[in-house]
């Protein structure tokens, strides 16, 4: 196995502010070593081309510098520079060329920097990507994953064109699908899956998470692509979130127990295709559903899970559902600005009690 | 590099095989069956013919809006074809795709991608995946002159010549994007000087001409084979309809028009192979009969399919 690595002082990578012990997923006796969402990535990667000579990496800076994050560090060394493939700042071709060397049988892995700069490149994941198979009557398949670091982090987002979270952009796409992992075990597990898929898959990393530790199993291990995880049972009220807004979720979850709310956290994990059954299912449980998204609030994908709970369970609410999402606006610099942007652990808290209390 | 006579009458044959297409097409269309719209490669068939006799089945080419005659001239199937553009089952994309969306992945076709300049970046993957498992196969991505301002056309040409990758890229100047004219939208006049910006060879060529054509294309090939890098080939000719079937081309004289009919390269070619004694008047004649039958029968299969069962609509989105 290969040796963990310091993680990288890198944009925006800081320490966690959340204990690994608010989301425990591998079961005691697993064996299992602990490990950051960014290593936990970077295994995942390491083993598929280990595994799979068709896989290989492209993307800018991603040699030697590892990335702008560090996530790819190590495995040029181990690789080469023909299968940990420095780019130019050509983010359409990129995204277009693993298009091309999917279509003839590899399973490339693109990096778009920031998913920020993916608008760059959205003709070819959008408009060629997703409907190529479809537009050939199935005479192709397109297995590539695109990874795109995305989100903020508490005062430590970098403004308006470096923190978005822009999941709804591909998510809208009928032919995509987009992943986005909170903790390292579901990132080592779905990117695996991601990148053994034969469509196309958007894979979004939650940047300020890339510090954040959890336990990995050690052995092979897959999860499945469009499923939702349900991180926390509860009975009184279901939490729909993802990404980061998970753990606020869970951090919520724990407070409330000792006041003897009982929370259900539901993990969107895959964001497309959604699984509308598991947030149906729960809410049908609960009766109360609080969404919460990092992305903004307007046609967001809190928005989008609200919905799927008024057709799945609107005559079990006993509240009406309230919705959290970042701001909408751009994401501001300063400090006193970006203060209160993204929901937090006491937003979450407060949403709660308010559907409690209705 | 010798061009045999079996040679020179496939490509005449391919040439006819396009024009016969084409003008099915239209009257098709023109008669209310072909809903969207065609684009037809009508003057340019030598561009596509010369370029595709050059590459072998397992070469790869992408195409665009306008791209019947790349598929015909790869070898697709003109029943298939013409039963895509009437959006039936038996069609190459089993409707799904029509007129502007034509792939014949069995011949080599890797699809007509109606966002201009998107076959670029795609065909410099396929050609980074022949590179990087030491085939010696060839990619060959056809613009028209207006994709060669798009940003998926350079950012294509830097990264096949800075990884010396086996693509041809294939610019078909047919002197219009859309109303456009190439001397409106481009500074230079000769668009193969822009080969020079990615240090590659550029080469220009008389697009109505498919003997050179083909040995331009020839060239560029074996030297993408051989692993020396990508080509710019530019192949100069004129789009003798408009930009779709019916489209009224207020910006250009007819005047202008019929001057570059005198061009057309397919009675040019026929006169090339008569006087040279490639063939005779009758060999000549025997292919274009045999082509106009095809592609009544082509029409006729089209016609007489189903469309997609609606039961099948949401087949093929995801693999």
């Amino acid at each position: 196995m290969a040796t963990v690595q310091k993680d990288a002082v890198s944009l925006g990578v800081t320490k966690p502010t959340m204990s690994p012990d608010l989301i425990v997923q591998v079961p005691p006796g697993v064996p299992a070593k602990e490990m950051s969402y960014q290593e936990a990535i970077r295994e995942a990667l390491r083993e598929e081309m280990l595994r799979d000579p068709s896989v290989f990496l492209l993307g800018e800076d991603i040699g030697k510098h590892g990335g702008a994050f560090g996530v790819t560090r190590t495995l040029y060394d181990q690789f080469g520079p023909e299968r940990v493939r420095n780019t130019p700042i050509s983010e359409n071709t990129i995204a277009g060329a693993a298009i091309g060397a999917a279509l003839v049988g590899m399973r490339p892995v693109a990096e778009i920097m920031f998913v920020d700069f993916s608008g760059l490149a959205i003709d070819q994941i959008a408009n060629q990507a997703a409907k190529l198979r479809f537009m050939t009557g199935g005479q192709c398949k397109v297995p590539m994953v695109v990874r795109m670091p995305q989100g903020g982090g508490a005062g430590k987002s970098t403004a308006a064109q470096h923190s978005q979270s822009l999941e709804v952009w591909y998510a809208h796409i009928p032919g995509l699908k987009v992943v986005f992992p909170s903790t390292p075990y579901d990132a080592k597990g779905l990117l695996k899956a991601a990148i053994r898929d034969d469509n196309p898959v958007v894979f979004l990393e939650q940047k300020f998470l890339y510090s954040f530790r959890g336990l990995v199993p050690e052995e092979d291990y897959v999860l499945p692509l469009g499923k939702c995880d349900v991180k926390h049972q509860g009975s009184d009220v279901t939490v729909v979130a993802s990404g980061y807004m998970v753990w606020h979720a869970m951090a919520a979850a724990k407070q409330l127990e000792q006041e003897g709310i009982s929370v259900e956290v539901v993990d969107v994990c895959t964001i497309s295709p959604l699984d509308e059954e598991t947030i149906g299912r729960s809410v049908r449980k609960t009766g109360r559903a609080v969404v919460v998204a990092e992305a903004v609030r307007s046609y967001g994908p809190a928005s989008e899970w609200a919905m799927v709970i008024i057709e799945q369970a609107f005559d079990y609410l006993k509240a009406p559902i309230v919705r959290l999402t970042g701001r909408f606006s751009p994401v501001p610099f300063a400090d006193s600005i970006e203060k209160g942007f993204w929901p937090d652990t006491e937003d979450v808290v407060q949403a709660i009690r308010k559907v409690m209390s209705y | 590099m010798e061009i045999t006579r079996e040679m020179m009458l496939e490509m005449y044959r391919r040439m006819v095989r396009i024009r016969e297409f084409e003008l099915a097409a239209i009257d098709l269309f023109k008669r209310g069956m072909v809903k969207g719209a065609i684009h037809a490669y009508i003057g340019q068939e030598a561009s596509a013919v010369g370029v595709c006799m050059a590459l072998r089945k397992d070469d790869l080419i992408a195409g665009t809006h306008r791209s019947h005659g790349h598929n015909i001239a790869k070898g697709a199937d003109t029943k298939k074809m013409m039963a895509e553009i009437l959006g039936k089952e038996t069609g190459y994309c089993k409707g799904r795709g029509g007129s502007m969306h034509i792939a014949a992945f069995d011949t080599g076709s890797l699809g007509a991608l109606a966002v201009v300049g998107a076959g670029i970046p795609i065909a410099v993957g396929a050609a980074l995946a022949f590179k990087l498992r030491g085939e010696d196969r060839v990619a060959v991505p056809f613009t028209g002159d207006a994709g060669c301002n798009t940003g998926n056309w350079h950012e294509g040409l830097n990264m096949a010549s800075i990884w010396d990758l086996p693509v041809v890229f294939v610019l078909e100047n047919n002197q219009y994007g859309v109303s456009t004219r190439i001397t409106n939208s481009c500074k230079i006049k000769d668009l193969s000087l822009r080969a020079q910006s990615y240090g590659i060879p550029g080469v220009r060529v008389d697009g109505f001409d498919v003997l050179a054509v083909y040995q331009a294309a020839r060239e560029a090939v074996e030297r993408a084979r051989r692993g020396e890098g990508p080509t710019l080939l530019v192949t100069e000719s004129y789009r003798f309809e408009g930009h779709y079937a019916g489209e009224p081309e207020v910006y250009r004289d007819r005047a202008e028009v019929q001057e570059w009919r005198k061009k057309d390269p397919i009675p040019r070619f026929r006169r090339y192979l008569l006087e040279n004694g490639v063939a005779n008047e009758s060999e000549v004649a025997a292919i274009e009969a045999e082509v106009k039958q095809e592609i009544a029968d082509a029409v006729k299969f089209a016609q007489e399919s189903p469309q997609p069962d609606p039961a099948t609509a949401m087949d093929y989105i995801y693999a």
